[in-house]
């Protein structure tokens, strides 16, 4: 099963869940997937501490012009829906940052004078924790792109077998709903979306409910997060939408100082082991 | 005018809190128009109860469209599509989440069968409030163009801060360091970064700062749950100082916080060691922005 775990609201603990829910998984035969997939601020190596085996650049072909074939014939800016490439007077301008990487400029030029290159905006790097046998996979995205669906999309492709089968998949999503969200989750079997017990919290589930369950006709269950803070808000909803809320994890100061020192849930509480176990096995029945 | 941007890098460590807090000390005695820059996931208006003056749609993108009557299911679109968007079959189908408008299929399909087609991706709403004018916006769920939206109502809120002759435009960032981000700093005379004392706080902080400093945007950083960890806070304290980054406050884990978000108030309306703590932040933000001179070049 390949498990997203998303919350649209930032810093609800997605990564605590994720990292946790890995762990308690992994043993001498099953040997979890774990894609961070929040290239722009990836933090599950903090927690899982992978030795990095391999590491790679990643980014998207964007166009060269060859100026000796160049009729400045303006063709390849007409068909740039990202108003990614312009032809003022003889000259071709390309503006990286906002180029796609659909290649129709390069396919539509009449005088064959572009091709592509890799423009680098990130790096994705692969490993393994120490005795917990996770498989662990990370995208970052370099400081100063904008754009993290790429890295996403590439980070998928490279760290997924298409033979993957029964292992358990984990993907760390980054918060809020537009597209890195749902490059995500796309393809995914179901989404865990982390929640807190407060109006922000709600709000923000239930636009994330909006994408995964709505958008991407995923199944869905919730954890609550800090659970005794806030208000009833979000149990309410829960019920009236028909959420199931697997587990709960109490606003502990323990627990906090523990993560902010990059101790995961299970190490904190090894007593969360048996419930992921129990929680990865109810969402494989809400397929 | 003056525009002050709160940034994180990493979510949920109080950005929406903070800048509540700063429209309810600024509006006191300075005139202000506030802008939601989070489009995913607004969440400024739970607590400042905005009344809606203005709704209009936003028009993101175009994606495209395969007619099926005219579709000979050559293939052509799915060779070219570099999205996986193309679904293939008797007749071919575009997948209006994976598709991200870029028309290389609408060019290249011989039946001239696709048709590119404007999507509505989300709303942007201009409201009031206690302290001033709100511009917020909401993306629909999975679209595209979140920065676009960001860059539109940022100008909207702008234009109206230039006739309102306010004197400071405050917004209120997304998380992460992508294009929403990008789009929220664009033109900023202040990034606040407000972050906490653990590994992820200090791990996003960096990037933002980094993030920050590729724009030449001016930067502070606001130290939230300061007490959860001595040993972070004086990590991220000690890396303040090395770079010369002005740490305008820490303020202490504290109940309270949530209660005047249930309530939907800022947490400086009532007293205590957090409203404390907020307003010498804002009285050395308001240095910085208003007294300050710029370092000369």
């Amino acid at each position: 099963m390949k498990l997203s775990i998303a919350s649209g609201k930032g810093g609800t603990g997605k990564t605590t869940v994720a990292v946790s829910l890995a762990l308690s998984l992994a043993s001498a035969a099953v040997s979890p997937l774990f894609l961070d997939c929040d290239v722009e601020e990836p933090n599950a190596a903090l927690f899982l501490r992978p030795e990095i085996s391999a590491r790679r650049d990643v980014g998207l072909l964007i166009p060269v012009v060859d100026m000796a074939r160049c009729t400045a014939c303006g063709r390849c800016a007409a068909v740039c829906e990202y108003h990614a490439i312009t032809v003022i007077g003889k000259q071709v301008l390309i503006f990286p940052e906002l180029c796609h990487g659909c290649g129709s400029c390069t396919r539509q030029c009449p005088e064959r004078a572009i091709h592509e290159e890799l423009n680098v905006m990130g790096s994705l790097e692969k490993g393994i924790t120490g005795a917990s046998a996770v498989e662990f996979f990370q995208g970052t995205l370099n400081v100063g792109e904008a754009m993290a669906v790429p890295v996403i999309r590439q980070l998928k492709a490279w760290a997924i077998p298409p033979d993957v089968d029964d292992r358990p998949v984990i993907l760390d999503a980054p918060p809020g709903t537009s597209c890195p969200v749902v490059e995500t989750m796309r393809g995914a079997d179901a989404a865990l979306l982390v929640t807190e017990p407060t109006p922000f919290g709600l709000h923000d589930l239930r636009v994330a409910v909006e994408v995964a369950r709505d958008e991407l006709s995923l199944p869905v269950a919730v954890v609550i997060n800090r659970d005794g803070v806030g208000d009833d808000g979000v149990d309410a909803y829960c019920a009236a939408e028909g959420l199931p809320i697997l587990l709960r994890i109490p606003l502990e100061r323990a627990i906090a100082e523990g993560i902010a020192h990059g101790a995961s849930l299970v190490d904190i509480r090894p007593e969360y082991q048996s419930k992921l176990a129990e929680l990865w096995k109810a969402i494989a029945e809400l397929q | 005018m003056k525009q002050l941007v709160i940034l994180s890098g990493k979510g949920g460590t109080g950005k929406t809190t903070v800048t509540a807090a700063l429209a309810h000390l600024a509006a006191q005695d300075r005139r202000i128009v506030l802008a939601d820059a989070d489009v995913d996931a607004a969440n400024l208006g739970l607590v400042l109860a905005p009344v809606t003056e203005e709704t209009h749609d936003f028009t993101g993108g175009r994606i495209a469209v395969v007619d099926p009557a005219a579709c000979v299911a050559c293939g052509r679109c799915a060779e070219v599509c570099r999205f996986d968007a193309v679904r293939p079959g008797d007749i071919y189908a575009v997948d209006p989440i994976a598709c991200e408008g870029c028309a290389a299929c609408f060019y290249e399909c011989p039946a001239e069968a696709i048709e590119m087609q404007p999507q509505r991706a989300g709303q942007w709403f201009v409201a009031t409030t206690r302290y001033g004018p709100l511009y917020h916006a909401h993306l629909f769920a999975g679209q595209e163009n979140s920065g676009k939206l960001v860059t539109l109502v940022k100008q909207m809120a702008r234009l109206r801060a230039f006739d309102d002759e306010a004197d400071l435009l405050l917004v209120d960032g997304p998380p992460g360091i992508g294009c929403p981000v990008i789009a929220a700093l664009s033109g900023a005379d202040l990034a606040l970064i407000v972050t906490e004392p653990t590994v992820s706080g200090a791990h996003d902080l960096e990037r933002a700062l980094r993030l920050a400093t590729h724009f030449n945007i001016p930067v502070a950083v606001l130290l939230n749950k300061s007490d959860l960890s001595p040993a972070q806070t004086a990590a991220i304290t000690g890396y303040c100082t090395t770079h010369s980054i002005p740490l305008v406050g820490r303020l202490p884990y504290d109940p309270a916080v949530t209660d005047a978000m249930v309530r939907g108030e800022p947490v400086t309306a009532m007293a205590g060691p957090v409203a404390d703590a907020l307003r010498e932040a804002w009285s050395m933000l308001q240095t910085t922005l208003f007294v300050l001179k710029p370092a000369e070049e």
